[in-house]
């Protein structure tokens, strides 16, 4: 139970800038998820957080408490890994309770801790096996079990579902998120998947390029981006991005498929002839009903449907852009008819186009 | 259709056993080859000097025929009677120098090894590349080349015509063959694991005696055999650093064929041979099936 506070981290290898100026801060209990594509740093900067790197730059401060030179073991954590990184040549019990025989803990207590956590994460008939002899999914409760067993200040997780099957990766996340229900300890969290980071942080941290595009809860980061990466990069389909103008005196916006639209109700003050483009989640979308029109309405021409079961993707055209809508089940479109399209107004977002930043008002 | 597939099938079946056929037969001949050179010598070794030398009765007899009355009196004479030089005791004295010599030198170079691939794989240092390539390069100088700085070198640590002089200089050549063995064999252990230990509280020495070296079985097998084979049938080293005490069984042997009194006594010879190779042959024996496993784990990542 801690709270984790990264002040001003940079890191370089040589003349590559891996981290930039990170400041991230949670509170106790938190989950925090980095997550961004790969190259980002996100790995970089949970190594850093273990101390297994060194920071060029900045402070790491765990509970108050400046631990950028304490070794890894000196900063009570307990970390994760993709690989698991399980001790090939011990058995799972020993797997489990080696940091605990690296402190000189006595055997009882050692024995009732594992049990403990083996019982938790329902792995008490392997604790004699090797780790070889264990599925994925296995392995991975091994080395969860590993991190639970010393009762860290804070856990960390490496992308540790990246090498499950897609169901026992939706088990697992969900067994996660119940674990940290809990146990209530901060964790840190990193990914590359989107859906993981929306469904278990309480706090996400998008990266790209070694820098923080928005740090904030999962409601803010898909109802608010920052800007167009963070618009695109979180949620999936992605969000749309339409190409438009600022006129009629920083009332409407007009797209490059001619339509004039109202200025969303998110946005602030524009000057007339700024460029913009109008950022639209695909469920921010409603069809109207066959020839209708309305203020604002895109009419669109209907590409691709996809039917997922609750929801229908269609894949729409308009003025040469390629739209996503989410629209629910059983209404009844047809590939190539023209539709008028209501767009969310309250919640749509503008972004400059130039600098892809998010204008908010 | 199905009579054409059987047709297909049974003239693939043919071919297959010709190919069967001829790989056996190559194999039979290229195994029969290498062994005839280990018959002539045990089946020498076995005769007696009349039957060696193809005097009456034995006119017929070539160098493979089997030995009519088998004996192992010119094993005991090697062993424990045969003139070396001046003095007329066989070989075993020398076969113990050359077991304290080969036990010392593969433990230290085999240990050293492990530890510095550890080092080397796992370990980022200033300049730890630079010092790899070091280390490799003293895998390809010659032994000629540093005979007399050696012998220099072991005069002044006081270690000249000593058993263990002989050690360090094995160690020394050895150490940079085992390090490259078990620094690939590390390269493919996940650098996570140690990241693990390293969070759970492990340090330098923990997890290597821990983690590492209990996963280095493959590899030490390897480097053990190639220690044990090269430093036990080492000429060159023992005739130029050992003294009249601590003379390794291969120089002994050499003496021992090279001794002429009288008739050449090729039984006596063969036996002796037979004694110098047998250890090695019984590391193969009892490691040989470990040693192409250990040699392809390092090779392929898993």
């Amino acid at each position: 139970m801690a709270t984790l506070d990264i002040r001003n981290v940079s890191k370089s290898f040589g003349a590559t800038h891996v981290l930039k100026d990170i400041n991230l801060s949670v509170d106790d209990g938190e989950f925090l998820v980095l997550v961004g594509p790969s190259g980002c740093g996100k790995s970089t900067l949970l190594n850093i957080v273990a101390g297994l790197l060194d920071l060029t730059r900045g402070t790491m401060m765990i509970d108050d408490v400046d631990v950028t030179s304490l070794e890894p073991k000196e900063r009570d954590i307990a970390m994760v890994f993709q690989s698991y990184a399980l001790y090939p040549s011990m058995t799972v019990e020993r797997n489990i309770d080696f940091s605990l025989r690296m402190r000189k803990v006595p055997e009882a207590e050692r024995a009732a801790k594992v049990r403990e956590v083996a019982e938790l994460l329902q792995i008490e008939p392997l604790l004699h096996r090797k780790p070889q002899a264990l599925s994925g999914g296995q392995r991975q409760r091994v080395a969860m079990g590993r991190a639970l067993v010393r009762n860290p200040k804070i856990f960390l997780f490496d992308e540790p579902l990246s090498n499950l099957d897609a169901k026992l990766r939706v088990d697992m996340r969900h067994e996660i998120k119940k674990l940290h229900q809990r146990l209530e300890t901060t964790i840190v969290y990193v990914t590359h998947d989107q859906v993981e980071a929306m469904t278990m942080a309480t706090r996400i941290a998008v990266m790209k390029d070694g820098e923080v595009q928005q740090f904030g809860t999962p409601d803010d980061i898909y109802q608010r981006p920052a800007n167009t990466f963070v618009a695109t990069f979180m949620g999936s389909p992605p969000m749309n991005l339409l190409a438009g103008k600022v006129n009629g005196g920083g009332r409407t916006v007009t797209l490059a498929g001619g339509t004039q639209m109202p200025v969303p109700e998110t946005a602030p003050a524009l000057d007339d002839g700024r460029s913009v483009h109008v950022g639209l989640r695909p469920e921010w979308f409603t069809p109207l009903a066959p020839g209708e029109d309305g203020p604002g309405a895109l009419q669109v021409t209907v590409d691709v449907l996809e039917p997922t079961g609750p929801d229908i993707y269609a894949s729409l055209h308009y003025g040469g852009e390629d739209l996503m809508a989410r629209i629910p089940a059983g209404t009844s479109l047809t590939p190539g008819e023209t539709r008028g399209f209501r767009i969310a107004l309250d919640k749509a977002v503008l972004f400059d186009a130039e600098s892809g930043v998010a204008l908010y008002g | 259709m199905s009579a054409e597939a059987d047709v297909f099938v049974r003239r693939l079946t043919t071919r297959q056993i010709i190919n069967r056929v001829i790989v056996y037969a190559v194999l039979i001949v290229a195994a029969a080859l290498f062994l005839v050179p280990l018959a002539a010598m045990v089946f020498t070794s076995l005769k007696s000097m009349p039957e060696i030398t193809g005097a009456a009765p034995y006119q017929n007899n070539t160098i493979l025929t089997p030995p009519q009355d088998p004996s192992f009196a010119a094993w005991g004479q090697a062993w424990s009677s045969a003139c070396i030089a001046v003095a007329c005791d066989g070989l075993r004295s020398y076969f113990w120098n050359s077991i304290v010599m080969v036990t010392f030198a593969v433990a230290i170079s085999v240990s050293l090894g492990a530890v510095n691939g550890y080092v080397l794989s796992k370990w980022r240092f200033r300049y730890d590349n630079i010092i790899f390539g070091l280390l490799l390069f003293g895998c390809f100088i010659p032994f000629q080349i540093v005979l007399i700085p050696i012998a220099r070198i072991l005069g002044l640590m006081g270690l000249s015509g000593t058993v263990a002089g002989l050690v360090f200089v094995h160690v020394a050549y050895g150490v940079t063959f085992t390090t490259l063995f078990f620094r690939n064999f590390y390269v493919s252990v996940p650098d996570e694991i140690i990241k693990a230990a390293r969070i759970d509280g492990a340090g330098f020495w923990a997890i290597f005696f821990k983690i590492i070296l209990p996963i280095s079985g493959p590899i030490a097998i390897v480097a053990v055999i190639w220690q044990f084979t090269s430093i036990w049938n080492d000429f060159l080293f023992g005739a130029s650093f050992s003294g009249a005490d601590s003379r390794p069984l291969m120089v002994a042997l050499n003496n021992l064929v090279n001794t002429s009194t009288g008739v050449k006594a090729s039984n006596v010879d063969m036996a002796a041979a037979m004694i110098a190779a047998l250890p090695t042959m019984l590391v193969y024996v009892v490691a040989g099936r470990y040693f192409v496993r250990g040699l392809m784990a390092g090779a392929v990542k898993g």
